[in-house]
């Protein structure tokens, strides 16, 4: 006998959450939006856990995976179009849920503390209630247009969060970036839907898949312009190129917030789509080798910018668009499960050093600049430990998390012949610029003297370095699920849902040759910062003044943004403002308006004249009507006015 | 009453009414005094209950007749209040020209 798992409870809760708070909660005490505002993640956390207990052997009663709930009354019915509010539950929805929910709870837990004082709480907690349901619709999703409501929905909440204090004119141009920039993603996404929909005439995944299982046939063609639409929103989500651009700009929201949405959850939404239609992409090979060539890239563009970002944010956001190009890596090389492992590891480290950078934040008093920190290490001792963690974890250092999944995702874009040659290597040049930027981050914000005077640094409360100590744990063992052939338990897990990972000729000892690579290359980035940014701090400005052309060229972040303002922002401002607002605006739509108007005018200035308030003229007026009505009714009733006429004569003359 | 009917026609007492119609409308569109529009209207009441009396005694139908009795009725009452407003408003205003009272336009 099978218990119902009640999934639908899962985005609800949020969404009551939400409701509760954005309604109410000004009105409610603190103690009280905190409860509701907590009360909700929690909820769903312990519905995910509840089905989630069969991973730790106490999965009796569980119904057997894949799970679907559907409301019984279809959504949209067309036709012979049938599209349904269907949760589905499966391996792969079950490993992202635990990330969203449990990573997402943490996050809260850790709020209450950052936003203590902030007196937009209630409207805080709502709306990060909100994006926690519609990333968990986004997540259960049965069917692609279900999803694309929770990917439009995280993008609200993203666009409301980064533009929290929307008083600052910064954090508002940022949301409306954000939001923009997403819009031209969304837009392939629904191109690649709506192709999806004429071609096979549904969305359900599990539709799709067994139509595209039972045509072994059917390769390439459709398949790659399906797949490169849906690519193209996942690079507006998950900031690739060449859409990464509102990402670091994001951080302009508060800092939790550039945690759970902008590192750990959102923004792998595009590697989750990803892996999730991976039964497309596996036809579609020319697809997947641009997918795979865009994540390195991104990963090594991201890389090179963030070597010499000071603001602490916005290293960590550059360093999350490196991440992601790798798990976009690993979806290019058919490792679905790999770049689903490496999601899950970057969601615990990197939320922790967001996390910890908030408490650095909030223990400078907002300072963000990294030139303005040093010496923390003795003044906040639980900080700078969990960061410790989360620095060796994404720099690759065994034991940690990242080591494993990073490793896997090199080690499978190795075996992919010539090609996966190119992206191990660029895959490796980027671990080391990783390495090196995030020890420099470290150097820079913990050693050294203290750098600023006026600041007086002093440890978090224990709201916030209680979700950092857990997420630290989870930072170190994370990885362990993933160790052994085929990642081990976790690509055996994950493998009905999404496939299983490439075949590989077995090569004595390559696995291991690799890994030694990689550690020796995040040790050289290590050795690098710690030269540099420990032992000679004057070091930099002298490579600065050697190389001013490269330098200038990297920290203003190659002109990205500035060349999308010239070539893409400027001629559509441009156009806007001339073509369509002088010309079709003002011209067309205007002159049309203006010429009823001025028609209706010029009428009225006639009709006027016979409103002159004057009594006796209306009187004359009624009277002449009255007299024309009479001439009408003889003229109509007797046949014409000389028949009338004689009728009256006759009448006389008798 | 035959000799009447005999000697003159339906016609001429229509024609009598409309010409007193006319006559009430134009006397209302220009005279001034109030109390010449005022009359113009009894005018134009009277021409009206003319030919309800002739078409009654046309037709031998008696509705005509108390139509006739009913715009009496009215017009008496009309009368009495009118010229009750046409009393106070010269007090008022010590004019009775209609073109001067003409405050509520202001």
């Amino acid at each position: 006998m099978n218990t119902p798992l009640h999934l639908w409870l899962i985005p609800l809760l949020p969404l009551a959450g939400f409701a509760l708070n954005s309604i109410l909660g000004r009105g409610l005490p603190r103690w009280l939006v905190t409860t509701i505002g907590l009360l909700a993640p929690l909820g769903a956390l312990i519905v995910v856990l509840n089905a989630a207990r069969g991973l730790i052997g106490y999965g009796a009663g569980l119904p057997a995976l894949p799970y679907v709930e559907t409301c019984p009354n279809p959504w949209i019915a067309l036709g012979s179009l049938r599209i349904d509010f269907t949760l589905a539950l499966d391996q792969l929805t079950l490993v992202m849920l635990l990330v969203v929910t449990g990573v997402g709870f943490l996050i809260h837990v850790y709020s209450v503390g950052y936003m203590k004082d902030d007196p937009g709480y209630a409207r805080y907690f709502s709306y990060l209630n909100l994006f926690l349901f519609f990333m968990t619709t986004l997540v259960l999703a049965g069917n692609l247009l279900l999803m694309f409501v929770g990917w439009e929905g995280v993008g609200l909440a993203s666009y409301l969060l980064i533009g929290f204090w929307f008083t600052k004119k910064s954090a508002a141009d940022a949301g409306k970036k954000a939001f923009i920039v997403n819009r031209i993603g969304d837009f392939g996404f629904l191109i690649g839907i709506f192709l999806l929909l004429s071609n096979f005439g549904t969305l359900s995944f599990a539709n799709l898949s067994a139509l595209v299982a039972a045509n072994p046939a059917w390769t390439g063609g459709v398949f790659t312009i399906i797949c490169l639409c849906l690519f193209i929103g996942a690079t507006g989500k998950s900031a690739q190129l060449p859409l990464y651009i509102w990402l670091p700009d994001a951080m302009e929201g508060p800092t939790p917030v550039s945690a759970l949405i902008h590192a750990a959850t959102m923004v792998t939404a595009g590697v989750y789509m990803i892996a999730r239609t991976h039964f497309l992409f596996d036809r579609a090979p020319i697809a997947l080798l641009i997918v795979a060539i865009v994540g390195a890239a991104t990963a090594l563009f991201a890389a090179t910018m963030g070597l010499l970002q000071n603001d602490i944010k916005r290293v960590l956001a550059y360093s999350t668009i490196s991440q992601l190009g790798y798990m976009f890596l690993a979806c290019g090389v058919a490792a679905y499960s790999a770049a689903i492992f490496h999601l899950m590891t970057h969601a615990f480290f990197k939320a922790l050093l967001f996390l910890a950078a908030g408490s650095v934040i909030h223990a400078m008093g907002g300072e963000q600049d990294m030139r303005k920190m040093g010496g923390l290490r003795k003044k906040l001792p639980v900080t700078f430990w969990t960061m410790t963690i989360a620095v060796f974890a994404i720099a690759g250092f065994p034991p940690f998390a990242g080591f494993f999944s990073k490793d896997a995702i090199l080690y499978y874009a190795f075996q992919q012949g010539m090609n996966g040659k190119i992206l191990y290597g660029v895959g490796l040049l980027t671990a080391l610029l990783t390495s090196f930027y995030m020890f420099r981050l470290w150097y820079m914000t913990f050693f050294g003297e203290t750098r600023s005077h006026d600041a007086h640094p002093h440890e978090s409360p224990w709201s916030m370095l209680g979700p950092l100590s857990i997420l630290a744990v989870l930072s170190i063992c994370g990885g362990w699920i993933g160790y052994g052939e085929g990642l081990g338990r976790f690509g055996e897990y994950l493998a009905p849902a999404t496939g299983k990972l490439p075949e590989i000729a077995a090569t004595p000892h390559l696995e291991l040759i690799l890994s030694i690579v990689a550690v020796l290359i995040a040790l050289e980035g290590l050795l690098i910062a710690d030269k540099y940014y420990r032992r000679k701090p004057e070091r930099p400005a002298k490579v600065a003044a050697a190389m001013p052309g490269v330098y200038s060229l990297v920290s203003n972040k190659y002109y990205v943004d500035e060349l999308y303002g010239a070539v893409l922002v400027k001629p559509l401002l441009f156009l806007s403002r001339y073509l369509l607002g002088w010309v079709v605006d003002l011209g067309i739509a205007g002159g049309v308006a203006w010429l009823l108007a001025g028609l209706a005018n010029f009428g009225g200035a006639i009709l006027q004249r016979w409103q002159s308030g004057n009594i006796r003229s209306y009187a004359a007026w009624l009277a002449a009507g009255a007299a024309v009505v009479l001439l009408f009714a003889m003229t109509i009733s007797a046949g014409g006015w000389a028949q009338s006429l004689q009728i009256i004569l006759k009448a006389m003359g008798r | 009453m035959d000799l009447l009917n005999q000697s003159v026609p339906l016609s001429w007492f229509l024609l009598l009414s409309a010409a007193l119609f006319a006559l009430g409308i134009v006397g209302f569109l220009l005279k001034r005094n109030i109390i010449t529009v005022f009359l113009s209207i009894e005018l134009m009441l009277n021409a009206v209950n003319l030919s309800f009396v002739t078409f009654a005694h046309q037709w031998h139908a008696v509705k005509g007749q108390i139509f006739v009795f009913f715009v009496m009725m009215v017009a008496a009452a009309e009368a009495a209040v009118g010229l009750a407003i046409i009393i106070a408003i010269f007090r008022a205003r010590g004019t009775l020209a209609i073109d001067r009272i003409d405050l509520m336009k202001r």
